[in-house]
């Protein structure tokens, strides 16, 4: 019972750093995915790796599942608490360790925001690529877990392209190092395989990040389009003549509208869609691109293209993006946000799918997406008043994943499976994929305790190994049974 | 004779088993077959008769890296992925390509470059010259395949740029121990759906399955290149020229050294790669940077791509004479270390080599954090297992540490540094531990355990004896 363990996490973590009054365990029954709910049983906060690993074994050895937590933003519902389970909070773990400009490499603590990885070594020149739209309140260890992206992953990766170590407490309670902070420990990767296995392996307790050179220049063009149709084509020309932007994102009409009524970003009037290319580098190479982006848009049909490359300018044309999910609040009461990717020469067709599946449910979709990459975030926005609406939102938001799954492309882009899409998992993947996946999972963690019931709708009983036995089993052996 | 029963299941899966010849021969341990499935559902077959029979199995592509790490332990089956040769599908509007794992980097980077873009990997032995126009030389990289490039995780100078194999991987298929075929990832570059099986895999030594096939994300293939280079005196000059150009926002491609021996200077060359123009205005400006005595010029140094052919050999099948080994068979040590720390690896390496009677070629990626020591195959086997325990005890005690003063063990990881011997010739190599300390050791027997439960793939290649 969870109550035994109350003392012992006291000790452990501090009186402060205990949570038993259940009004306040409330305050941690979701996370950035508010449909799905669950009080958790205890919530600790340690403050250091050391109090994380005895948490976990005390857990371990009471056989109570956990889930770790880092800032509570995740869209899939990774945080989510077990009812029964611990909810190991990292928040008050948020010691910028060390910025070593030199080795471009940071060491950071798990509750650290990613935001502040990036301030904190700005005054090096350097900068932390990876910067989801949440980056002034997600945690590093939450980045981790769910191999966070961002509007810039185009050109600089996602996450497990920029960690190098990380230190975790496994599923039994142990500290140890996954790589050395180098990119080349050798053994296997188990530290690319941890990343974005959305905290079912462990725990993330420090993290060597890579820091990247921030770029000599950084330019920002908004280009309006008729249609997102022709928004698409000017990606397509953009990426066919080898420009690799650091970031292309699209809005279409209704997300447009939404941004407008949050933040007035001024974005062309009457647009179908908007295009924001970001270019960084050396400045000659960014002067270079420019020009040619902005003779592809209007090619492709811009009806109006704007740059900035100042700062300041440039934050004005990425507000509305920005702005675009909390947005839609104004102009529906509900929603649901989607992350399927489609290879990216399929954008226009799927697009044009879902204007279909709009059209014919009744149900308004805003589309914001990672142009580039095929990362879409359709806002399937409904009004929860109103009978069957949630349901026929739901049954929308399903055929834009089968879609996406149909033109070759994936469930999640970047929020994670968690507890959103397990049930879509096996429309990717197989049986055989799934369980040979869920091996890894038993080698981490074959009590099952760590972040249970997330990712995979079935899980694998470890220690089952399918196919034929090898040797005689045992029974045979000692002469109990006979085999036929 | 009667006909093997073994080799009949075998040849009941895959109908190219066959007894094993002595080109078969896996670091000088000799299978008793060898079979080429010519399809996913083959090599399923195979290693599904190989699990009845409780057979050993190394996977073979090229050959170039057979004698990299450690000796099987045991060997039955070498599978040959060279008839899994297939460019399934090169998305070039989406910059993707799934090809089978039998495809030789050679040949990918043809088709690739039809479309004017590039596998962006350049693991050694690199062609030379990589250069845009002319394209790599297909007999270079020695027929290295896809899959074995994965498997051992080969990278070359662009990975300072680009990443390393894991890092370009989106999507991979591959045939467990039992036979059961698996996918992770997709033809996505955006993927964060189920776990990575493919960063599992890549570098695994074929100790985990068999990949059949991989998905790359690619880019576009840069029209011009520029070599900016400059002669060091020693390990301070030349890391203050790594480092300035590792410090600039220059977006350079690759920055590596060379020091054929200890008495000689340290070559730094920078790689400049992008449209001509703007090729050419940042290749003035990281001239400018490295100072007088540094020269520009459109191809690298004969040195480029490390180690370079003949100093330290490739690490084929060496003495056997068998695959396309190469056969120079030399003493090849990776050392990965953080950046910073440049001028004290050169100089722990002085040391052990000092230490040991030995003079070796060092080079490598100095602004990756990864470099190499190179030996001929006439070094004494002894001298070089004590220059290897000699360069690990040093770094085991943080000689070379760039540890930051705010991050002591335990808020950092407790080794910055690996040594890792690539290949050596046999006489060394029976005295050494090819994989030396490494961190995690027992999740690792736990993740082998559960996808190898028999220990039949590649068994002992690995770190660990795994």
């Amino acid at each position: 019972m969870i109550k035994q363990l109350i003392p012992r996490m006291t000790e452990i973590c501090g009186p402060d750093g205990v949570i038993t009054d259940p009004a306040e365990l409330r305050t941690y029954e979701c996370d950035g995915l508010t449909s799905h709910r669950v009080t958790p049983a205890l919530v600790v906060l340690p403050r250091a790796a050391a109090e994380v690993a005895a948490v976990v074994a005390e857990c371990a050895a009471a056989k109570v599942p956990f889930v770790a937590r880092g800032s509570g933003t995740g869209l899939s519902g990774g945080a989510l608490p077990h009812a029964e389970g611990v909810l190991i909070v990292t928040s008050k773990m948020r010691r910028i360790i060390a910025i070593d400009p030199a080795s471009q490499r940071a060491i950071v603590e798990p509750g650290v925001t990613n935001l502040s990885v990036s301030e904190a070594a700005r005054p090096f020149g350097y900068f932390y690529a990876p910067d989801p739209s949440s980056q002034v309140v997600c945690s590093v260890g939450g980045n981790v877990a769910e191999n966070s992206g961002g509007a810039h992953c185009l050109k600089h990766g996602f996450t497990v392209h920029h960690i190098t170590g990380l230190e975790i407490v496994t599923p039994a309670g142990e500290l140890t190092w996954l790589g050395d902070g180098t990119g080349a420990a050798p053994g296997y990767d188990l530290l690319g395989a941890f990343t974005g296995s959305e905290g079912t392996l462990g725990i993330v307790t420090k993290i060597v990040v890579k820091l990247t050179k921030i770029p000599q220049q950084v330019k920002c063009l908004l280009a309006a389009f008729e249609t997102t149709g022709a928004g698409g084509n000017a990606v397509s020309a953009i990426i066919g003549a080898g420009i690799v932007p650091a970031a292309i994102e699209m809005m279409d009409a209704l997300a447009i509208e939404a941004a407008e009524a949050a933040v007035s970003c001024r974005y062309p009037e009457g647009a179908g869609a908007v295009l924001i290319v970001e270019l960084d580098g050396p400045r000659c190479e960014v002067e270079r691109e420019c020009a040619a982006v902005r003779a592809l848009c209007q090619q492709a049909g811009a009806t109006e293209i704007r740059e900035a490359d100042d700062p300041a300018e440039r934050a004005a044309i990425w507000v509305g993006r920005r702005s675009a999910f909390a947005a839609v609040g104004r102009i529906a009461p509900a929603y649901i946000v989607q992350d399927g990717v489609v290879p990216r020469t399929a954008l226009g067709p799927v697009l044009n799918q879902i204007a279909k599946l709009s059209a014919e449910s009744g149900i308004r979709v805003a589309n914001v997406f990672h142009a580039g990459d095929g990362n879409l975030h359709p806002l399937v926005l409904y009004d929860d008043s109103v009978p069957g609406a949630a349901e026929t939102a739901e049954t929308v938001s399903g055929a834009i994943l089968d879609l996406c799954i149909t033109h070759g492309g994936s469930i999640t882009g970047e929020h994670g499976v968690g507890v959103d899409k397990s049930r879509y998992l096996p429309k990717m993947f197989g049986a055989d994929d799934l369980d040979t996946m869920q091996l890894l999972r038993c080698a981490f963690d074959p009590a099952g305790l760590c972040n249970p019931g997330k990712v995979f709708p079935t899980p694998r009983l470890c220690g089952e190994v399918p196919g034929a036995r090898r040797a005689p089993h045992p029974l045979v052996t000692s002469g109990q049974v006979d085999q036929f | 004779m009667a006909t093997d029963p073994v080799l009949g299941a075998l040849a009941g899966a895959c109908p190219s088993a066959r007894p094993a010849q002595p080109g078969d021969a896996v670091a000088g341990v000799m299978p008793r077959f060898a079979a080429a499935p010519a399809s996913v559902a083959e090599a399923s077959e195979l290693l599904r008769a190989a699990a009845a029979h409780d057979l050993a199995v190394v996977p073979r592509g090229g050959g170039s890296k057979l004698g990299w790490g450690a000796p099987p332990r045991r060997c039955d089956l070498v599978v040959d992925t060279t008839a899994l040769d297939q460019v399934i599908e090169h998305a070039a509007g989406d910059l993707v390509a799934r090809v089978q794992a039998g495809v030789s980097l050679a040949r990918l980077g043809e088709v690739l470059a039809g479309a004017g873009q590039q596998l962006s990997l350049d693991p050694p032995p690199c062609p030379v010259p990589p250069s845009p126009a002319g394209g790599p030389e297909p007999s270079a990289w020695l027929g290295a395949t896809v899959g074995g490039t994965l498997a051992t995780g080969a990278a070359g100078p662009r990975r300072l740029r680009y990443g390393t194999p894991r890092d370009l991987l989106i999507g991979i298929t591959v045939v467990r121990a039992d036979g059961a075929v698996a996918s992770s990832g997709g033809k996505v570059v955006k993927n964060v759906a189920g776990y990575d099986l493919g960063k599992l895999y890549t570098g695994s030594f074929g100790t985990l399955g068999l990949i059949v096939e991989a998905v790359f994300r690619l880019h576009p293939r840069p029209a011009s290149a520029a070599y900016i280079t400059v002669d060091c005196a020693g390990p301070d000059e030349a890391y203050r020229a790594v480092a300035a150009g590792a410090g600039s926002e220059l977006a350079l491609s690759a920055i590596e050294i060379d020091r054929p021996a200890r008495d000689q200077p340290v070559g730094v060359a920078v790689l400049v790669e992008g449209d001509p123009d703007g090729t050419a205005e940042r290749a003035g400006l990281m001239s400018a940077l490295l100072g007088a005595g540094a020269r520009t010029r459109p191809s690298p140094p004969g040195w480029w791509g490390w180690p370079p052919a003949g100093r330290g050999g490739s690490g084929g099948n060496g003495a056997a004479g068998g695959g396309t080994g190469g056969g120079t068979g030399g003493t090849l040590v990776r050392i990965g270390f953080w950046a910073a720390g440049l001028p004290r690896v050169l100089r722990v390496i002085d040391g052990a080599a000092l230490a040991a009677g030995l003079d070796p070629a060092v080079g490598g990626s100095a602004a990756a954090g990864v470099i190499y020591a190179a030996l001929g195959p006439d070094a004494d086997p002894a001298a070089v297992a004590a220059f290897v325990s000699g360069l690990r005890a040093a770094l085991a005690r943080g000689d070379c540490d760039a540890r930051p003063a705010a991050a002591p063990v335990p808020d950092s990881p407790p080794a910055l540094a690996s040594a890792v011997v690539v290949h050596s010739p046999p006489g060394a190599r029976d005295l050494m531990d090819p994989w030396g300390p490494v961190p995690s050791l027992p999740l690792m027997r736990a993740v082998k355990d559960q996808f190898d439960p028999g220990h039949r793939m590649a068994p002992g290649r690995f770190a660990g004896g795994i």
